[in-house]
């Protein structure tokens, strides 16, 4: 604010800094949170992993059970286990599974990650490459018959329930016409293929999942890019344009679209957990061997350290995916990136 | 208020008027459900397995011979039930937390938005899922969690709101007055915030509708015999090449259901917010 040299260079040098720390700090705040959140649920909850292996197992006894719940700790008060739970996690160490095969937590995750974060990149690309366009026209021809089409494809879209239209394509594509697979990741004879042979395969066996995925999001893409394309087609500098006499095209694709494009970056970070979420449906559905299935198997398993890695990990995802987002509306807009300096 | 608002309601556009149509229509079907269904939902026709379509079975007969059509009846019992009661729950608390942390704003407003945050970080049907594992699947858990996890854009909403609401000359006249607190925010401040809490709980009872769904589909959910759109999916699943049907009428109610309720939320937005009225 002050014309002083002196005083504008210590705010440009001050203002990021405090942004950036109060940012880290609110981080830190939401992980934590996080942590709390993903362990107490659980654990406050009724039952216990030892469940499966010993009430429902006839030959296992008291003694069995308790042997487990010694083995995993489970005997000490609730605040130790979270504190002792707490200070691994920090070491990026999230346990072993509690299931048969006792492998690490994180191991297991990873191993699924590539799969479904693989899906959802390649939906969220296609619903964008899709969304985007539509969004442009329906707002540009707002009322047409066009745009009332757009409007309703829009409204059963979002009403849609993902595992309702899996089945229906399921039905269509992998039953009716036999052109798809139905369930699976790879083909019996995946390992004989070639190179060539094996991405064929998979791109068959993705195909029907990454549709469900990519009609999943395009309903609210293509809405939300309308409604930020009509937001800014009434500002003045659009009025502007249009007086000084540039063609529509270059009013709609130079000065519209670049402002419309920024709140669709927000959007995309909000979408993470939702997309996270709807994995377990669309995974579980297609037998594919993704985080989603990951989940769903250690909810049935009633595996404490994976579903407590799993809900921390799609929390931190989420967190990521807002802050990237966050990151690239300061990039990509002036105006903000330009507060910031000033703040 | 009420009748003009109905009046519009119906009166301007078909997208108005279909969604209050199926919203109705469909509420009571499933209020009726006793007196419409043909069959009891879960009677065994043991002579009729897997029939297709017909007039006696209107929407066919699945895997032990119940009759479809009247286990849709049921199951948009269930639907109806879930959506309101965990609007109910989630629009309660949002509605709570949303005043208490917009009227008082300082280290609660700071606090109750935090929570907020953190909860939102979570894939929701993550957190559903993992509690219900612990929980017995059964109706009410499943319609407490839906609610205990979906408060967060109530909560925002309706913080906003009482942010600039109390700044009002009639907030502050209410103090003046000698109003209480809870007096200020239930009798002054929410009553002015309750068009954006009306659109954003029809939003979410369409929400809820899909998630029992999902949750049921997953055997996670509404428990057989007892019928739900979802387990029906479910059950379906199983014999998708051979009976098509069982896979097909309740995904249709799912989306017949959702789309009306979305649609009516969207109808109450067009109506009540004046920025997009014009």
């Amino acid at each position: 604010m002050s014309t002083l040299p002196a005083s504008a260079a210590k705010g440009r040098l001050s203002g990021p800094l405090l942004h950036v720390l109060r940012k880290t700090l609110w981080m830190l705040l939401v992980l934590w949170g996080i942590t709390i959140i993903s362990f107490w649920v659980i654990h406050l909850a009724p039952g216990s992993p030892t469940d499966m292996e010993t009430t429902l197992n006839p030959l296992a006894g008291a003694a069995a059970r308790q042997r487990l719940e010694v083995l995993y700790g489970l005997d000490r008060p609730l605040y130790v286990q979270y504190w002792d739970w707490l200070t691994r996690i920090v070491h990026l160490d999230f346990g072993n599974s509690m299931s048969a095969d006792s492998r690490p937590v994180l191991t297991k995750i990873l191993e699924r990650l590539p799969l479904t974060v693989g899906m959802n990149v390649i939906s969220l690309v296609l619903t964008l490459l899709i969304a985007i366009p539509v969004g442009i026209v329906s707002a540009c021809r707002q009322n047409s018959l066009l745009d009332k089409s757009v409007t309703v494809l829009v409204f059963l879209g979002f009403a849609m329930p993902s595992f309702w239209l899996a089945l229906l394509l399921m039905m269509f594509f992998g039953i009716e016409l036999q052109w798809l697979p139905i369930s699976g990741l790879t083909s019996m004879n995946y390992e004989q293929l070639n190179a060539w042979g094996k991405f064929c395969d998979l791109a068959r066996h993705l195909a029907l999942p990454t549709l469900v995925y990519t009609v999943g999001g395009l309903a609210g893409m293509s809405r939300y890019m309308r409604a930020c394309m009509l937001e800014v087609l009434r500002q003045d500098y659009i009025l502007t344009a249009r007086a000084k006499g540039l063609g529509a095209g270059a009013v709609i694709w130079r000065h519209a679209l670049r402002n419309a494009l920024l709140p669709v970056i927000t959007l995309l970070g909000l979408s993470v957990p939702g997309l996270i979420g709807g994995s377990v449906i669309i995974e579980s559905i297609f037998a594919l061997p993704g985080l989603g299935q990951l989940f769903y198997g250690a909810v049935m398993a009633r595996d404490y350290t994976m579903i407590m890695g799993n809900l921390i990990l799609g929390a931190v995802l989420t967190l990521v995916g807002n802050l990237l987002a966050d990151f690239c509306y300061g990039i990509a807009d002036p105006r903000i990136r330009n507060a910031k300096d000033n703040a | 208020m009420l009748p003009r608002a109905l009046k519009k309601l119906l009166g301007r556009n078909l997208m108005h008027a279909l969604g209050l149509v199926i919203v109705l229509a469909m509420s009571l079907a499933a209020l009726l459900a006793p007196w419409i269904a043909p069959f009891d939902p879960n009677a065994l026709h043991l002579d009729n397995i897997l029939e297709p379509p017909s007039s006696r079975f209107l929407f066919g007969t699945d895997r032990l011979g119940r009759d479809v059509f009247s286990r849709l009846l049921y199951g948009g019992r269930v639907s109806l039930w879930v959506g309101f009661v965990a609007v109910g729950i989630s629009v309660s608390i949002g509605t709570v937390l949303g005043l208490v942390s917009g009227y008082f704003r300082r280290w609660v407003d700071e606090c109750i938005m935090r929570v907020v945050d953190i909860m939102l970080c979570f894939p929701s049907f993550f957190l559903i899922l993992a509690v219900i594992a612990f929980l017995e699947p059964n109706l009410t858990n499943i319609m407490v969690v839906i609610g205990l996890t979906s408060w967060m854009g109530v909560t925002r909403l309706v913080r906003a709101e009482a942010l600039t609401l109390r700044e009002r000359e009639f907030v502050d006249a209410a103090r003046l007055a000698g109003t209480s607190t809870a007096g200020i925010l239930f009798r002054h401040i929410l009553p002015n915030a309750l068009a954006p809490v009306l659109i954003t709980a029809t939003l979410g009872v369409a929400g809820a509708i899909l998630v029992e769904s999902s949750l049921s589909f997953l055997g996670l959910g509404v428990q057989p015999p007892a019928a739900s759109w979802g387990n029906m999916l479910m059950d379906g699943k199983a014999v998708i090449e051979t009976a098509p049907w069982l896979s097909v009428y309740p995904g249709l109610a799912i989306l017949v259901t959702v789309l009306g309720y979305n649609l009516l939320g969207e109808s109450l937005r067009d109506i009540f917010d004046p920025r997009l009225r014009q």
